[in-house]
């Protein structure tokens, strides 16, 4: 099963854009772009797996040991920060949209535009 | 265009992704055996050189230090953007009791936060503050680093909000005080990048001395100290956009009610 962590990533996209199309609720839909965007860490995580390998701290084991890539490591890392900040402006923005025209449908906010 | 419709084009769509999907990861290295000239070539480099035995810190910190810079400007940008977001409209006032919107739209009366809840959130608030500064403070040697640090940091403030302290919190994390802590753990951030180039040095150059021994608190020069700011600017980030969205709850349009 080498491919598995792959298609469990292609799965995360599938039903997190699923969410997205079919949301009713902002805030269900800012929670479904978090899943989609979870799917990269299984990906960047999954893409630098060595078999085998411990995770690439070397405080308390030997400098030798068989480790796993560390640069896709610290890109997921970038990548939860990134994520964080986004979410925290969709909310606000969620925030400000309620306030103003009183739903979060976005359905029923389409209708405000213009 | 009608849900169905969406559903549809949802459909057509998902089916393109699939198969692109596919042929991509057709004749790709299977899991585990990751073949990248890049993370072994680190792997070999980064104790030696650095003194750092946490390679990813190293990575985030020094050799992809440049990347790290823009990310913690990303994140000081979100926080920026979010009081821009949220400033207050015309017609919004502050509500003197601390109730939250919900429970005003259903005109219940709000129970008081519990004793238990009280003095268990308060407990905790110590050993989670101190997790968040180890964290912060030893991204050269363990898992850790400045992100994770200073989000646990913030979270320790956070308990003293769930305690039901809400006045409490607000005297804790005046905003004035946040944005300094924050302004000053981006620009530091920036500055010892800087004072590589004062030098003649590349930017972000790890020119701080490494410390006798790999694994040592006080190895790793620069990485170690970039770390600690990035978990202040953090900390303050994370304070600034919760309290941002906390404040959301206190206001309430004039006359409607």
């Amino acid at each position: 099963m080498t491919v598995f962590p792959f298609l469990v990533v292609a799965w995360i996209v599938a039903v997190g854009l699923y969410g997205l199309i079919t949301s009713r609720d902002l805030i269900h839909q800012i929670v479904c772009l978090i899943v989609v965007q979870s799917s990269t860490y299984v990906l960047l995580l999954g893409v630098g797996y060595v078999t085998g390998g411990v995770a690439p701290y070397f405080y308390d084991i030997g400098r030798r040991a068989l480790a796993v890539d560390p640069v896709v490591q610290a890109l997921a890392l970038t990548d939860v920060v990134v994520e964080a900040a986004v979410t925290a402006l969709l909310l606000s923005l969620a925030v400000q949209a309620h306030k103003r025209f009183g739903t979060l449908d976005p359905h029923d906010l389409a209708e405000f535009k213009g | 265009m009608t849900p169905k419709a969406r559903r549809w084009l949802f459909a057509i769509g998902m089916a393109g992704l699939v198969a692109c999907y596919l042929w991509a990861f057709h004749g790709l290295p299977g899991f585990g055996n990751y073949p990248g000239p890049y993370g072994p070539e680190i792997l070999s480099r980064a104790i030696p050189e650095t003194n750092a035995t946490g390679v990813v810190s190293a990575i985030n910190f020094d050799y992809r230090g440049f990347d790290t810079v823009g990310e913690e400007f990303i994140l000081f940008a979100a926080a920026a953007g979010m009081s821009v977001v949220l400033r207050r409209l015309r017609g919004e006032r502050e509500q003197e009791q601390d109730h939250s919107p919900a429970d005003e739209v259903m005109h219940r009366n709000v129970a008081p936060t519990s004793s238990a809840l009280r003095v268990a959130a308060l407990i905790l608030v110590g050993p989670t503050a101190l997790i968040g500064w180890w964290l912060a403070t030893h991204a050269q040697t363990n898992p850790s680093g400045g992100f994770q640090g200073g989000v646990i940091l913030a979270s320790a403030f956070m308990l003293v909000y769930l305690s039901g302290e809400s006045i409490a919190f607000r005297r804790l994390s005046p905003v004035h005080l946040l944005d300094v802590a924050e302004a000053m753990g981006a620009g530091g951030f920036a500055a010892v990048g800087l004072a590589a180039v004062v030098q003649g040095l590349p930017f972000l150059y790890n020119y701080l001395p490494l410390g006798q021994s790999p694994g040592a608190v006080s190895s790793s020069g620069t990485i170690a100290l970039i770390s600690f700011l990035v978990g202040i600017e953090v900390a303050a980030a994370f304070m600034l956009i919760v309290g941002e969205l906390l404040e959301q709850t206190l206001l309430r349009r004039e006359g409607s009610s």
